[in-house]
């Protein structure tokens, strides 16, 4: 029988090992998702995002070598964008019967998540590229990476910056909104894609169908506004 | 399932050429999804040919965002600088977003009419 170290060696310079166990930690998080009732604290982003840098810190793999296999993944995000195209485009008339509320959700949610967002990391003292990383943050994965690509940003930080706030979205919409008495589903599921992406809008339709499609529609309308806002903002506060 | 593939990326890739070429703030796949809106609106045939493969795309779209979000590991001198400043800021423009997006949202429905009963939540919802 051969070397271990050897045959460590080996996978370790192919793609094949860390695709495998990309898709494997993913399944493993898809798994604990469901165990957990899919309560959104238990994101299966993000726990096969951990599994994955303990897993990278424990066999000292750097990131450049992880991506080698992991990019293949990571290309399914470009396809998976313009498919963002068929949801919204099946609730086109939707958007048509509640346009004006959805135009003033979508600029108000969209320009204060960016510039409350960088005002407060200011106040921090972040600046430059970390700033930049944190401008497309609300916007699903794909648009924000390739939004911090554009702006001087690092598509990583930025990841990193989305799944958390999408998360914490997903947490708090229900008692936030609650609390400030909005009852038109609509209204609430389309701040929440908004500001929130594609987990808050996953959250969105386990609470209520309306509120869900809603959710979808704001998350695509917000790809596209912050991709010509962030820039304008960036360049203004960064 | 090869040929809506082939489409999508057709879509994907004449939206890099428009975003380059034109120089516009949209990343490609963004420019892409609209032209496919645009797309469907002239040939709704065309929706129906890509919704199955899109569909199975849109389902996965959680697992394609990990390659990234591992990047991570290359900013932890980052986030212990910088850390509590990028929390902070996350979680207050979150909450201040989604507030003001849906009281924009139900302001505008209430002054132009357009409140749908159906849509509204009930006192015993969750």
């Amino acid at each position: 029988m051969a070397d271990p170290a050897l045959i460590w060696s080996y996978l370790a310079q192919g793609p094949l090992l860390w695709l495998t166990t990309t898709l494997v930690a993913y399944v493993i998080g898809d798994a604990l998702f469901r165990a957990a009732g899919r309560q959104s604290w238990a994101n299966p982003v993000l726990i096969a995002v951990i599994l994955l840098a303990v897993l990278l810190g424990a066999t000292g793999t750097d990131y450049a070598t992880y991506f080698e296999g992991a990019q293949f993944v990571h290309f399914m995000l470009g396809p998976a964008t313009v498919c963002l195209a068929l949801p919204l485009y099946d609730n086109l008339p939707r958007v048509r019967r509640a346009l004006w509320p959805m135009l003033a959700g979508l600029f108000v949610g969209s320009g204060v998540a960016i510039v409350s967002a960088l005002l407060i990391a200011r106040g921090f003292g972040i600046s430059g590229p970390v700033l930049a990383s944190l401008a497309p943050k609300s916007t699903t994965a794909p648009v924000a990476i390739g939004i911090a690509e554009r702006i001087g940003g690092q598509p990583t930080l930025t990841a990193a910056l989305v799944l958390l706030t999408g998360i914490f979205g997903a947490v708090v919409v229900t008692p936030l909104l609650n609390a400030l008495r909005v009852r038109d589903w609509r209204a609430r599921g389309f701040a929440v894609g908004v500001a929130a992406h594609g987990i808050g809008t996953a959250r969105a339709f386990q609470v209520n169908e309306t509120a869900g499609a809603f959710s979808g529609i704001g998350m695509g309308l917000n790809a596209v506004l912050t991709a010509v806002i962030a820039p304008v903002v960036v360049g203004w506060l960064g | 399932m090869i040929a809506a593939l082939s489409l999508i990326l057709a879509f994907q890739l004449a939206g890099e050429i428009l975003s380059r070429a034109l120089d516009l703030p949209l990343p490609g796949p963004v420019v892409g999804l609209c032209l496919l809106v645009a797309a469907c609106i002239l040939r709704p045939a065309l929706a129906d040919r890509l919704r199955p493969t899109a569909q199975g795309l849109l389902a996965h779209l959680s697992l394609f965002f990990v390659p990234a979000g591992v990047g991570i590991v290359a900013h932890w001198p980052v986030l212990r600088d910088q850390g509590i400043g990028l929390a902070v800021a996350i979680m207050g423009s979150t909450v201040l977003a989604i507030a003001a997006g849906a009281l924009a949202f139900q302001a505008v429905a209430r002054w132009t009419g357009s409140v749908d009963p159906s849509a509204l939540k009930g006192d015993k919802d969750g």
